[in-house]
């Protein structure tokens, strides 16, 4: 018996719970079963990671080197005390006990000491693995701090999150299978055959022919499994779509009658999905067994052919019994070493991403001097600024504008005019292409970004908050925000009025989507977050778009509070919020086409003036 | 949501009742393939005592023929155990998904609401592929480890009874071992699995909040909150895992030293001549058999807390009914219905299921064919609630609501849903072709008649510039099309099924004015003469055209009439006007 035989009865590394699903489209993915691009070179790269503790590896290495060693020679072993008791009986000695006591207790030892060695390395390795697992996701971490916004707009965030969660978790769990099975199977099965040749070079062949066989025919059910595999989760990826579509859409299913049809489309995805995973499941499930078949014709063999050459005297039985022994342990390292191929590819998949995601380029690096404005006064001035998110669509191509400190500039325009745009680039979460923009005369390039965003304040059309209480919330907007500030926030910002009707009141408890509250609240809400924070500068994008027009009333008195002593940007479809504004921008395609007060604008007669015409409730 | 007690047990029985001949079956192939292995060793005892021994080669190879026949048979059990087993995992997985997608699919928005549509989704997908895959574990290997150590022990006592009690030791050692293991661990692998939902939590938010985190300058804390899970979860998974490693040495010691000792009884049994040596070696291979299925069988606890969790999440669905359900003896839907539209609001209330105030109290207005009526109101006033009770997504809590003269509940489903055309709050469209999703609700649609419906919805040049045009792709979602196109489509979704009753939630939201102004115009132009229509918004140009406006504050109704007659009767109408239109309007 060894260990390796024996991790087969663990099952599954029980290393962490179930595989984490990503948020977002797609439902819960499966596993990585893409293909790695260059093994070979994810795994060097992994391996050098893992060298660091090279001390640790080599340690492990050894131990389980002995380990092996000393637990193949008990076969062995208790094969010579049956001789002894064989030899004393068929000669009709009296055993003796004092010599098989010490065999035994020889033998004894020498599996405690196994047993040992072989925990350490256990030890050892699952440090390894985990303390590389937290360094492999703290990098990760530190990367997405260090990545510019554009790559995120690029990529599902599901996408993203898996990477640093699933690929991980996959990369170790497959690390620890690798280091500590892979090598203790094969250093298992080389003993052994070893062993057998000692004991008997004929019968050894018979062993190592069927071994030769029960390897081949469990790759072959391996890879004629793989594609069914492939099929299950392509499946799976069909099903969990119509899951989530299908629930999301509840209402309209119902309503629009098509619950007939999306049950059938379910029920053949279901199938579909069945008939696969049955397939896979099967092939899979079958090398087991027949592996067992060829080991048991393995077994067969040494059994009569022993037999024959115990009755030949060739051979004492002894040696027959520690062969008998030695051929059952061959069964379990064929077929984990069989699985090994697998298990290392979609390590080397899971790797490949995460390392791609490592090595995705970074921000451009701080100014080495950073200026900053030792009193922010809030002025900002867009000089020429030029900026395309797709280098072959056209977007601000010169655009210049200046807000005064204490100013509010209003921007408006269709969708896609660029307003966010505008946003994106003050806050430096995108890069201009050329221009300058200035925060008081500073060229905000020069800035580190920490210390430009510091004299902002934003509030976002999507009301994003973050799990945990309504207080923390708040606070988010100011590190080290005291009770009472929280509370001025919150009243001002007519939080404090649905915060009482709460159960739990300021320690109430949101979900990351903001759960339980309306969407008007959630706004309420990142508008106290704003407020606390008390900057220079404020952003409002479509803030109020979504808050129900009584509230709107409320709110903008707390606005008209928060905007006055700061420049603010305000941008909303609704020209009833920002009639006051000391300058309001009208921006189509990316182009200021008109600037100038309320007034100055309804007085051109231009685009402005149009568009406040649509709006003007009553006057027809 | 309070988590009532489910019992998983019967939900077990439903399941496997279906299955119930397979599994039988399963159980006698279980059953063969452990006894032919279990023969395999005495007979080579056999081949030992009487071939051996005795030096009779015939009876030697005369055994070959035995021994092959025995190894056939355990391969075609085996091959049958991972078929069957194969076989009824995964047609209760199917089964399940289908009983809870089933289920799913009957439930009123309060049942979708008070379990969440992500928790829905997930116990649908993951929790059944979890339950499915552990089911296939235990069918499969699991529950051969009973069967497998029974037999190894019938075995062993049949080759010497009293050489047995050695098991008496070995077998409550390793149980105890194994037991005091996974004890230690479980409470460990359930912390592990909140500290990954925690780490999970915060990459999540590290990556939707991303702009509020740097513009708000909070990498640092951040960072901070990401380290501290990281160090917790991975502190855990060392301390699972270094109990873990020492779970197969201190097994693999067991059978060893059970070995060791066995040989040291079984000499003096055979010196005794009590014993043959033959039954030596076939007790080696016995011993190992029976603690190797204690050991297998120990795997149980460890999937099973996950499972069970699975488990338990599903039988929740399952056993939650939808509050709205189909009348018992349902109306007749008058033949009008589908050309006169007709809705009828009488007393109503509406409560959420635990709130001590109503969302919608006393509410009472009708809508006549050819009418439009208005409803607006702040966020909260219950206004989404009103649309949400005519087509039964909830059942009022008193009053009632009917439709072409007929209770809503007393119709049929399926007939009441025939009348609607719902243009929701969210504009959702499916993945599929913009043709699939027009077609949604009229299979049978032309083109000719989504293209007009795309024409009144202000949809037709977007669509006609697409290079595919009707047929241009709609991801999941909707998400190719920004918000303003998703909103015109599900609006000319709704338009070409033709309803009765139109229902606009707050639908024009993510329209500018000119837009919303022309579909407006379109829509009125193009309406049929009987058709009833109710509009939810906030701002007053989408609604200021309805025959009539109802303004709804905390669920109540505070004033109804004309633009006009409420700008004269309606203070809180007035209040929105001003707040909407700047201060101009008050003089």
């Amino acid at each position: 018996m060894s260990a390796a035989d024996l991790s087969r009865a663990q099952g599954p590394a029980p290393v962490t719970g179930p595989r984490m699903a990503p948020p977002g489209r797609g439902g819960p993915m499966p596993i990585a079963v893409g293909k790695p691009r260059d093994a070979g070179a994810t795994l060097r790269r992994l391996s050098a990671m893992l060298g660091a503790n090279r001390l640790q590896i080599v340690l492990a290495l050894s131990f389980t080197l002995g380990s092996v060693t000393l637990s193949t020679l008990g076969p062995w072993l208790l094969g010579r005390a049956t001789d002894l008791v064989i030899g004393a009986v068929s000669a009709s000695r009296a055993i003796d006990f004092g010599a098989l006591g010490q065999l035994l207790l020889f033998v004894g030892a020498l599996q405690t000491l196994a047993a040992v060695l072989n925990w350490l390395q256990a030890w050892l390795i699952n440090g390894l693995v985990q303390n590389l697992s937290r360094e492999m996701r703290r990098q990760a971490e530190d990367k997405l701090a260090r990545l510019p916004l554009p790559w995120f707009d690029r990529q599902p965030h599901g996408e993203v999150l898996s990477r640093v969660t699933n690929d991980i978790d996959n990369v170790t769990q497959s690390l620890q299978q690798l280091l500590s099975q892979l090598l203790l199977s094969l250093l298992h099965l080389i003993g052994v055959v070893a062993m057998m040749l000692l004991l008997s070079p004929l019968l050894a062949l018979a062993a190592v022919v069927s071994l030769s066989l029960s390897y081949g025919l469990a790759r072959l059910l391996a890879m004629r499994s793989q594609p069914l595999f492939v099929e299950q989760w392509r499946w799976t990826g069909i099903l969990n779509g119509e899951v989530e579509e299908n629930y999301t859409g509840h209402s309209l299913v119902k309503i629009f009658g098509h619950q007939q049809r999306a049950r059938a489309e379910f029920e053949k995805s279901n199938r579909g999905l069945s008939d696969n995973a049955f397939g896979a499941q099967f092939l899979s499930g079958v090398i087991q067994p027949a592996i067992l078949c060829i080991g048991n014709l393995a077994y067969i063999a040494v059994v009569i052919g022993g037999a024959l050459r115990v009755a030949g005297g060739a051979m004492t039985i002894g040696a027959l019994q520690a062969f008998i022994q030695y051929v059952r342990q061959l069964n379990q390292p064929v077929s984990q070493i069989s699985g090994m191929a697998a298990i290392v590819q979609s390590a080397a998949a899971s790797a490949e991403r995460v390392f791609e995601l490592l090595d995705a380029p970074e921000m451009s690096p701080e100014s080495e001097e950073p200026a900053d404005a030792a009193k922010p006064l809030g002025h900002i001035a867009f000089e020429h600024v030029r900026f395309r998110y797709d280098p072959a669509r056209p977007l601000f191509e010169d655009v210049s504008l200046e807000a005064l400190p204490g100013q509010t500039v209003a921007i408006v325009g269709p969708t896609g005019a660029g307003k966010t745009t505008l946003v994106n680039l003050l806050m430096r979460f995108y890069e201009i292409d050329g221009g300058t923009i200035r925060f008081d005369g500073i060229d905000t390039r020069t800035m580190t970004r920490e210390g430009l965003r510091r004299h902002f304040g934003m509030v976002l059309q999507d009301a994003w908050l973050f799990g945990g209480t309504i207080r923390d919330n708040i606070a988010y907007g100011k590190a080290d925000a005291t009770e009472a500030e929280i509370l001025e926030a919150a009243r001002a910002c007519h939080v404090d009025d649905f915060v009482h009707a709460l159960p739990q009141g300021y320690d109430t408890m949101l979900d990351e989507n903001g759960s339980g509250l309306s969407l008007g609240q959630r706004q309420l809400l990142t508008i106290a977050r704003a407020f606390i924070a008390k900057p220079a500068v404020l952003i409002l994008d479509e803030a109020t778009s979504s808050v129900d027009t009584r509230t709107e009333i409320l709110v903008q008195r707390a606005m008209a509070l928060l905007r006055s002593g700061r420049t603010s940007f305000v941008i909303a479809h609704r020209l009833s919020t920002i009639r006051d504004a000391d300058l309001i921008l009208y921006m189509e395609n990316g182009n200021v086409v008109e600037q100038g007060t309320h007034d100055a604008l309804i007085a051109r007669r231009g685009a402005y003036w149009r568009l406040d015409q649509f709006q003007m409730p009553a006057n027809g | 949501m309070d988590e009532p007690d489910i019992s998983v047990r019967p939900l077990w029985r439903a399941l496997l009742a279906p299955h119930l001949s397979a599994f039988l079956l399963l159980l006698v192939c279980q059953s063969g393939q452990a006894v032919a292995a279990l023969t395999l060793p005495t007979l080579s005892a056999d081949v030992i005592d009487r071939g051996v021994l005795r030096n009779d080669v015939p009876h030697i190879l005369h055994m070959i023929l035995i021994m092959l026949v025995v190894a056939a048979c355990q391969i075609l059990f085996s091959i049958g155990t991972a078929w069957l087993g194969a076989r009824v995992a995964i047609g209760i997985g199917r089964d399940l998904r289908s009983a809870v997608y089933a289920r799913v699919q009957l439930f009123s928005l309060k049942e979708v609401r008070r379990f969440g549509t992500s928790t829905l989704i997930t116990r649908t997908t993951n929790d059944v592929q979890q339950l499915q895959t552990v089911l296939v574990m235990v069918l499969t290997i699991v529950m051969t480890a009973p069967i497998m150590a029974i037999g190894g022990i019938v075995m062993a006592v049949r080759q010497d009874a009293r050489l047995s009690l050695l098991l008496l030791v070995s077998v409550p050692l390793l149980a105890l071992i194994i037991g005091i293991i996974t004890a230690l661990a479980i409470p460990l692998f359930s912390r592990m699995q909140g500290q990954i939902d925690r780490l999970n939590q915060i990459l999540r938010e590290q990556i939707t909040g991303l702009r509020v985190i740097r513009a708000f300058v909070r990498d640092t804390r951040e960072r901070g909150r990401f380290a501290e899970a990281n160090d917790g979860l991975t502190d855990t998974t060392l301390r699972v895992g270094r109990l873990m490693a020492l779970q197969l040495p201190a097994a693999s010691m067991v059978m060893q030293l059970s070995s060791v000792a066995m040989v040291w009884f079984a000499a003096h049994r055979i010196a005794l001549g009590e014993m043959q040596v033959g039954s030596l070696v076939a007790f080696l291979t016995y011993i190992i058999q029976i603690l190797i299925s204690v050991m297998i069988a120990s795997m149980l606890f460890t999937v099973a807390p996950r499972a069970l969790v699975s488990g338990r999440r599903i039988a929740e669905v399952l056993a939650t009914a939808s509050s709205v359900a189909e009348p018992e003896r349902p109306a007749a839907l008058p033949a009008t219905a589908r050309t006169r539209g007709e809705v009828e609001f009488r007393d109503v209330s509406f409560a959420y299921p635990g709130a001590t105030q109503p969302v919608v109290r006393n509410v009472s207005f009708s809508i006549a064919p050819g009418e439009t009526v208005a409803v607006i109101g702040g966020t909260g006033s219950g206004k989404s609630t009103l649309v949400n009770l005519i087509p039964r997504l909830f059942d009022v809590t008193s009053g009632s609501v009917s439709v072409a003269g007929v209770d809503v509940r007393a119709l049929p489903l399926e007939s009441l849903w025939s009348l609607i055309g719902l243009v929701p709050q969210e504009p959702f469209l499916f993945s599929g072709t913009i043709a699939d999703n027009l077609r949604y609700g009229q299979a049978d649609a032309s083109d000719e008649q989504l293209w007009h419906a795309l024409e009144i919805a202000q949809a037709k040049d977007f669509v006609a510039a697409l290079p595919l045009a009707l047929a241009a792709p709609v991801a999941q979602g909707g998400d190719n099309f920004s918000g303003g196109q998703r909103q015109r489509l599900t609006i000319a979704r709704a338009i070409v099924r033709r309803p009765a009753i139109y229902l606009f939630d707050d639908s024009s939201s993510a329209l500018d004015y000119a837009t919303d102004a022309q579909l407006r115009a379109a829509l009125a132009r193009d309406l049929a003469p009987g058709a009833a229509v109710l509009i939810v918004g906030q701002r007053v140009n989408s609604l200021r055209h309805a025959n009539r406006i109802l303004v709804l504050d905390k669920g109540e109704i505070v004033g109804a009439g004309t633009h006009d007659q409420l700008l004269e009767t309606s203070p809180e109408y007035r209040e929105i006007v001003e707040s909407q239109r700047g201060s101009e309007v008050a003089a």
